[in-house]
């Protein structure tokens, strides 16, 4: 009964830090009428839905609810899911299980967050374990500025290849339509002279807050194949989760080993041996530049302690071997229950061929993974054949 | 009429004032911990009887074995940072709702006789000495209320990085 699977069609709003003009149901309304007029499917097509999001980025619980209307779910199948930063990643593998299980043969995802309606900070404290995390935490930029102390520590890694990163994903950024930064002209002396928020992180190091929403169409094989003819398929999936607190390992933050199980399963089921040859291009989720360079090593793209050469090569550029979020990636774009789907999506119009001035040639095979919470991890291998 | 959309500006918006208060159970495990804090001062963990890793924050299952831990170990109040910043950007305290005042030092603290690390504070905002490797000691208050404030912040110590 169970089914290869195919996404067919993405849609995404231009992600901007502030969209007060419309509220969540009409943002998310924008995006799944683009990933539907992309398929060129009615709504009464599809079998099921399944939307994800971040509580309480917004202040609200239940934006099903609040939202259904904009996505379709009325009398369907259809389930929210909240994993935190990966949400986007854990709602398309989800959304991967339901139609690969053979029940269901046409399937609707979205991801989506507001931050401009909510209070940010107080949603990330909410996060924080109250007895012994909360009372001393410092949000996104203390976890990332731990994270990177302990990478700089391991690696040697320098505040020039960090600024490398930075400059890599704006100016990506820079031609990606639906990215929330565009800046063509940042230097690497910009980065490494603009703020410091907590050593060794600068404010040019972290991504943005984003207004945003995306979608996508999830087919069996007969569906995907009478609906498109640039199909990219989801060769494998695979989750992992980690220890409840940020120091149960003492290198936790850098050596991420959900995301190194994570991918090392996907890696293993679609017989990729050696990633750096066999990837044409990757769409990681790297809240700050430290993240990028350490996800180099724990993907096994380089050794232990390369991830800063692999930039100093230009590896990971648009003309290197294995390109890194030719969309800009998080650094450029982050409406986070949006942002883990937005690399599933963007990696698919990669291997579709259908990423325009971002586009890298010839991809054949992609790799996507997700990273929430200094914790928990999603990969993904896309692939321009079903086998 | 039609629907117009709006074009640059902002729609009206709607402002909710009413404060969310939560009180949370700490458990068992925490208030065995804590009791340990305020009567003694004195810092604890718990051994995994499969993978003998020693736990701080304390709790009940190891993670990776998946066994029952029932055996409490005293721990040093000295330890080595094996995660360190300044944090300069402003971020309210969830204690008080006020922004806590910046600069201040922050580390993931692995105490002696521990395999894993804790959050806390570091006392010293110069981003040159606050660094992952330099050994620490816990500035434990003289009076306890019996949670994580007992102990003030660490204090960087002299002597060689680890």
């Amino acid at each position: 009964m169970s089914q290869k699977v195919a996404i067919v069609a993405t849609g995404q709003t231009k992600h901007t830090s502030k969209r007060k003009d419309v509220n969540v149901r009409e943002l998310i309304n924008e995006a799944v009428s683009r990933c539907l007029a992309d398929a060129d499917l009615r709504m009464d097509q599809v079998d099921a839905v399944l939307i994800g999001n971040m509580e309480p980025f917004e202040g609200f619980m239940f934006p099903e609810l609040w939202s259904i209307e904009g996505w379709g779910g009325y009398l369907k199948p259809s389930v929210k899911i909240n994993t935190g930063g990966t949400v986007g990643a854990a709602t398309t593998a989800a959304a991967y299980y339901y139609v690969a299980s053979g029940i269901y043969d046409t399937v609707l995802t979205v991801g989506f967050e507001k931050q401009s309606d909510g209070n940010s900070q107080a949603a990330m404290t909410a996060i924080g374990e109250p007895m012994w995390e909360r009372s001393v935490m410092a949000g996104a930029i203390g976890n990332w500025s731990m994270m990177a102390s302990t990478y700089i520590a391991e690696s040697g890694a320098t505040m020039e290849q960090a600024a490398k990163i930075a400059v890599k994903a704006r100016h990506n950024g820079a031609r990606n339509p639906f990215a929330h930064l565009h800046m063509p002209d940042l230097t690497v002396d910009d980065v490494m002279k603009s703020d410091l928020l907590a050593w060794p992180v600068r404010r040019l190091d972290m991504c943005p807050t984003s207004d945003g929403a995306v979608s996508m169409l999830l087919c069996g094989e007969s569906v995907a194949k009478r609906r498109s003819s640039r199909l990219a398929w989801i060769r494998a999936t695979a989750t992992a989760h980690e220890q409840q607190y940020m120091g149960d390992s003492p290198k936790r933050l850098a050596v991420m080993r959900a995301q190194i199980a994570a991918s090392q399963r996907v890696y293993k089921m679609a017989g990729i041996k050696n990633p750096l040859k066999e990837l044409d291009v990757a769409e990681i989720y790297e809240p700050a530049t430290w993240a990028e360079l350490a996800m180099y090593e724990n993907l096994g793209f380089c050794e232990r302690g390369q991830g800063g050469k692999l930039i100093d090569a230009g590896v990971t550029t648009m003309e290197g071997e294995l390109p890194v979020n030719p969309s800009g990636g998080v650094l450029c774009t982050n409406p986070i229950g949006a942002t883990a789907m937005i690399r599933v999506a963007e990696a698919a119009l990669q291997v579709m061929g259908k990423a325009g001035a971002h586009q890298v040639s010839n991809v054949r095979t992609a790799l996507v993974c997700s990273y929430g919470g200094n914790a928990w991890s999603d990969a993904f291998i896309l692939s321009d054949s079903p086998s | 009429m039609g629907i117009k959309p709006i074009a640059g500006e902002e729609s009206i918006r709607v402002p909710f004032l009413m404060k969310m208060e939560f009180e949370y159970a700490v458990g068992v495990y925490a208030t065995h911990f804590f009791q340990e804090l305020k009567d003694h001062g004195r810092l604890t963990g718990v051994r995994c009887p499969g993978c003998r890793r020693v736990y701080i924050p304390p709790r009940p299952v190891c993670g990776i074995c998946f066994e029952p831990m029932t055996e409490w170990v005293p721990l040093s109040d000295e330890g080595v940072l094996v995660g360190a910043t300044v944090i300069r950007l402003p971020f309210v305290d969830p204690m008080t709702g006020k922004q806590r005042p910046v600069p201040y030092g922050m580390g993931i603290i692995r105490l002696d006789g521990a395999a894993t690390g804790i959050f806390h504070f570091v006392d010293e905002t110069d981003e040159t000495k606050v660094r992952v490797g330099r050994r620490v000691k816990a500035n434990i208050r003289t009076e306890r209320q019996g949670n994580l404030q007992d102990i003030i912040n660490f204090r960087l110590m002299d002597g060689p990085h680890e």
